[in-house]
């Protein structure tokens, strides 16, 4: 969790194109405020965008090269580097412009460097105050109201389960009680902080082995992740939740059953998860399915803002839900 | 010594009835149901006094296959089971129908059973926003009753006071309502005609032919069947978007 100011990630290519929209977007107010007539509006902005465009890939390139070093600075130092990058770029632009005579008035170019300076703290503050917003405090507190909720259904059918073992086979019942004491354990606790893969899908497995008691040969799950990265850290109750919407949606309304795929791996310093079900149009109820989904986005996007995505598709009677995160460790 | 017929889809659920009512002195399991279609098959040929039916199973649910049942005779009590469904929990408690939410209990089992009855109509209409759409038709003929899925349902045509459901096999006469069941199953039946609910998928082409009237008419080809659908001139723009 960010405990302190932190710079935004210049990496990410969301951060960009916010940086990209609201400094167009800057632009086009000044080139409203300083029309006359709705005539002057778009040559004032094409002249305006002539000198910003530049300035403005210059700029994104530039952090996205110097990131990692200034970002190993204080969040103060890195700010300060940053402003003074944007005044030498924009002395840079319009010295090279000058040179060229392309323009009958060039705007000052001490004004033009100011003008720069308060675009990037006006930037640089939105982000900072976005980050405030997922601050830790409100973001716990989010958090904690986002805890993964027990389904009933799944809670009653496990008891029931066990129930129905308990004379003729004891054991079995006796180990399925244990699983469903650690499962219910974790979905009880404070599940605010990451935790690390393995521990997630060894939940998974606990979870997946109460089911099979009562659905027996109807699932069957194919884990595909060999090449996963067992100490990555992701939040805590991503993937079992999935996994009984996969089982509620997906194997109960089967007469046979199905397969459910789950596939785990990285790529580009990014870990993806996917889980992939049988999907019958016509046995859908959507409802339970969306609370967990926005449940779980809701989360993603609280520990990884736009870094994270959840995208779910549905074709050839198969319904796949695609995680990626950042890869953290 | 009454008969029962128990549906559940987890056979652990099965075998835990099972159990409970080997408790009960004068029960008798005639059959068990992985799901309601099986539930209803197995009932027309076992004709049990009780049926005990899971609410949520695959092919065909415990509240369609509870309205199949109205048509056994002799009509059998029915007591629902279901691990958690506040909705249709919310139902049977507004309606005095009877269930049992699981994990059963060996009491409640024999409370439930003592009490057990048949369904009355207005229970019966009551259960109808539970349902989701039907997985099958079930036809009364001749003391039998018969399933069919509606996958196989060709057409659906309003006669004077029935309804003929055609398949390639041969027709079949139920007595409902062509707009109620056309508001039921929505997009799965093209209402070509006034009197006509067509499937889609067995929609093979369309036609002008002559009418009995000597007028052109576009008509409806049908796969596996020799006859064919007249849609109607309000209809026709159906044809044109094919």
């Amino acid at each position: 969790m960010r405990k302190n100011s932190r710079l935004p990630n210049l990496h990410n290519l969301g951060i960009h194109l916010r940086i990209l929209l609201i400094v167009n977007l800057l632009a086009a107010i000044t080139a409203v405020l300083f029309s006359k007539q709705l005539n002057d509006f778009l040559p004032l902005l094409a002249e305006l965008s002539a000198v910003v465009q530049p300035i403005l890939l210059l700029s994104m390139l530039s952090l996205y090269a110097l990131f990692p070093l200034i970002n190993k600075w204080h969040y103060w130092q890195g700010i300060v580097a940053i402003l003074l990058l944007e005044i030498g770029l924009t002395f840079l632009v319009f010295t090279f412009f000058n040179q060229l005579f392309l323009f009958e008035t060039i705007p000052n170019t001490y004004r033009a460097c100011l003008l720069s300076a308060i675009v990037t703290g006006i930037v640089f503050y939105y982000f900072h105050l976005q980050q405030r917003a997922y601050s830790p405090a409100i973001a716990e507190a989010r958090l904690q109201a986002l805890q993964a909720r027990i389904r009933p259904h799944f809670l009653f059918n496990s008891i029931n389960a066990v129930l129905s073992l308990i004379r003729s086979q004891p054991k079995r019942a006796e180990a399925a009680l244990e699983d469903m004491a650690d499962l219910f354990r974790v979905l009880m606790a404070d599940n605010r902080d990451l935790v690390p893969l393995a521990q997630e899908i060894a939940l998974c497995r606990q979870y997946l082995a109460l089911e099979k008691l009562r659905l027996e040969e109807r699932l069957k799950v194919t884990w595909q992740i060999d090449d996963m990265p067992p100490d990555a850290l992701i939040p805590p109750l991503i993937l079992q939740p999935l996994l009984e919407n996969a089982v509620y949606h997906g194997i109960e309304p089967m007469t046979d059953g199905g397969e459910i795929i789950v596939t785990i791996y990285t790529r580009h310093k990014e870990l993806h998860i996917s889980i992939n079900n049988p999907y019958a149009a016509q046995n859908q109820h959507l409802t339970g399915n969306k609370m967990a989904l926005k449940n779980i986005k809701e989360r993603l996007s609280l520990h990884f803002d736009l870094e994270a995505a959840l995208r779910t598709t549905a074709k050839q009677n198969r319904y796949d839900v695609h995680i990626r995160l950042p890869l953290t460790r | 010594m009454l008969t029962i017929l128990i549906a559940d889809d987890e056979a652990p659920a099965r075998n835990r009835l099972r159990d409970l009512l080997g408790n009960i002195a004068e029960m008798h399991i005639v059959a068990e149901a992985k799901n309601g279609k099986q539930a209803i098959d197995l009932a027309i040929q076992t004709k049990p006094d009780l049926m005990l039916l899971d609410i949520r199973m695959p092919l065909m649910d415990g509240i369609e296959a509870a309205q199949h049942a109205q048509k056994l005779e002799p009509k059998p009590h029915i007591i629902f089971t279901t691990a958690f469904d506040a909705y249709a929990i919310k139902a049977f408690d507004l309606n005095a129908i009877d269930y049992l939410l699981k994990p059963i209990r060996l009491e409640r089992l024999q409370t439930a059973i003592d009490k057990a009855q048949a369904l009355k109509p207005k229970q019966i209409e009551a259960l109808k926003p539970l349902q989701k759409i039907r997985s099958h038709f079930s036809i009364h003929e001749r003391g039998r009753v018969i399933l069919i899925p509606v996958e196989q349902v060709i057409y659906l045509r309003a006669e004077l006071k029935y309804i003929t459901v055609r398949t390639v096999e041969r027709e079949y006469l139920i007595e409902e309502s062509l707009t109620h069941l056309e508001t039921e199953f929505g997009e799965r039946f093209l209402r070509l005609h006034r009197n006509c609910l067509v499937a889609p998928l067995f929609i093979t082409g369309y036609e002008k032919r002559l009418n009995e009237a000597n007028e052109e008419r576009w008509v409806a080809l049908l796969k596996g069947v020799s006859e064919t659908v007249a849609i109607s001139r309000r209809q026709q723009h159906l044809v044109r978007e094919t």
